[in-house]
């Protein structure tokens, strides 16, 4: 089934990143930051596809640690690698965009530091899963099964302290106010997601034959 | 039952503490090492930068706890008693909560000689508000332990878990910091800002309580070979 899908997905996912400069090129100018804000359709992009992500991975790590499930441990690792893929990206294209908006490159405000944050979270996941020796699958699933539940708090962050970025309600009133560019929101949304499902599928795959090796390995040596 | 088992892990640590008293008085050592060691960035020409002590205050707790939890659990692992431990015929969750309440009663205890000594030393004025102070210690100690004790205990099994405790337990309890620091700062501020103190206060609260949630929930399968 992932088999089959695979190739249309991919060719989707290129189709509508191809397409993604046109239709941010083609939205409406805002009307103060001109084309600065343009970053922002990436920008929030990542993010969207960054909560898939941890979501992903907190699942799977919550299946594998209550239910035993390897395969979950797998997804949840490689969605893992990914969440820090677009953590990192996230924060690089949000520091372009403050670099414009606020003059900064790096602002210590609430929800810049909760992303840091959550970035150092998914790096330690992968550290402990290099150096924490044997059994450290299971310890790397509590890190995830916690970076997720501080996840929502990073998203809120902004609302509740008042601090410089700009408050998600800015997402409620955009449909209302300017319909293409909500549009263009959503197309790169969903684009980045897709990229995220393809790699998450070659990611996994890549661990499954891992697997296989290690059980070849030793079922040679017995 | 539950209480009971937690309560005979917690008065068994206590009783190796205050016969050995090794624990405390590292922890102290370090806690009081550490608040010399940044007095030397904070202060300028004699007098402590603004807001300083409270810097200070947080990041000596947290230090000195993060020292704790790895001393605790280190002595349960060189007695070989950590396997004893988990054989007992009852819930894992209650031997988490005995370590944790015995990990909050030390830090608690090196806090309390830790406040007024800050308090001192920086002229930070933070027994104007003591129940406010009181109620940030305390949940922001027991946010910090509660991840502390489950991730000390995981890692118990790890070859590495001396550079792994910190490098995990930090980001994870990274918004109790927050809350901690930017609520005595609120405190301390002229003129002090109360409404601000209690809503960080109430932000903490609900940290722990997450926090707590997940630590009872995943101890099992975590301790579980």
């Amino acid at each position: 089934m992932v088999r089959k899908l695979f190739t249309p997905l991919v060719v989707l996912t290129a189709a509508m990143f191809a397409y993604a400069p046109i239709a941010i090129a083609n939205a409406p100018y805002e009307s103060t930051m001109l084309l600065v804000q343009k970053i922002f359709y990436f920008h929030l992009a990542t993010w969207m596809a960054l909560a898939v992500a941890v979501s992903v991975c907190a699942v799977g790590s919550a299946m594998y640690l209550f239910k035993g499930h390897e395969g979950a441990d797998r997804v949840a690792f490689a969605a893992a690698e990914l969440a820090v893929v677009y953590c990192t990206f996230g924060l690089i294209s949000g520091s372009l965009w403050g670099r414009k908006a606020w003059g900064v490159w790096w602002q210590w405000d609430a929800k810049l530091t909760m992303a840091f944050m959550l970035e150092m979270i998914f790096l330690g996941y992968l550290i402990v899963r290099k150096y924490g020796g044997p059994g450290s699958e299971k310890l790397s699933a509590a890190m995830g099964i916690f970076g997720a539940a501080t996840a929502p708090f990073i998203y809120k962050s902004a609302d509740w302290w008042r601090t410089i970025h700009p408050q998600t309600s800015v997402m409620k009133t955009l449909g209302k106010n300017a319909p293409p560019m909500w549009n263009v929101v959503w197309f790169c949304g969903t684009a980045f997601v897709l990229l995220f499902l393809v790699l998450l599928a070659l990611r996994v795959g890549l661990e499954e034959r891992r697997a296989e090796l290690d059980r070849l390995y030793l079922e040679a040596e017995a | 039952m539950f209480l009971k088992v937690a309560w005979l892990v917690l008065r068994k640590d206590i009783a190796i503490e205050v016969k050995t008293r090794e624990i405390f008085y590292t922890t102290l050592f370090f806690a009081v090492a550490c608040v010399l060691v940044f007095s030397f960035a904070f202060v300028k020409e004699g007098v402590p930068v603004e807001g300083a002590g409270v810097g200070i205050l947080w990041i000596a707790v947290i230090f000195s706890g993060n020292l704790a939890l790895g001393r605790t659990f280190e002595r349960e692992r060189y007695g070989e008693t950590i396997r004893a431990l988990l054989l007992v015929p009852a819930p894992r969750a209650a031997i988490y909560l005995g370590k944790l309440l015995g990990i909050v009663a030390l830090m608690s205890l090196t806090e309390l000689l830790l406040v007024p000594m800050v308090a001192f030393l920086f002229q930070a004025p933070l027994f104007s508000w003591p129940m406010h102070l009181l109620a940030l210690l305390v949940l922001g100690t027991l946010g910090f332990a509660s991840v502390g004790t489950l991730f000390a205990a995981m890692l118990m099994r790890s070859r590495t878990r001396d550079v792994l405790l910190p490098i995990l337990l930090y980001p994870v309890t990274v918004p109790v910091i927050i809350a901690g620091v930017l609520g005595t700062s609120a405190l301390t501020q002229t003129p002090a800002d109360e409404p601000m103190a209690t809503l960080w206060i109430s932000m903490l609260a609900f940290f722990d309580v997450v926090f707590l949630t997940l630590a009872l929930w995943m101890f099992e399968p975590l301790m579980t070979e």
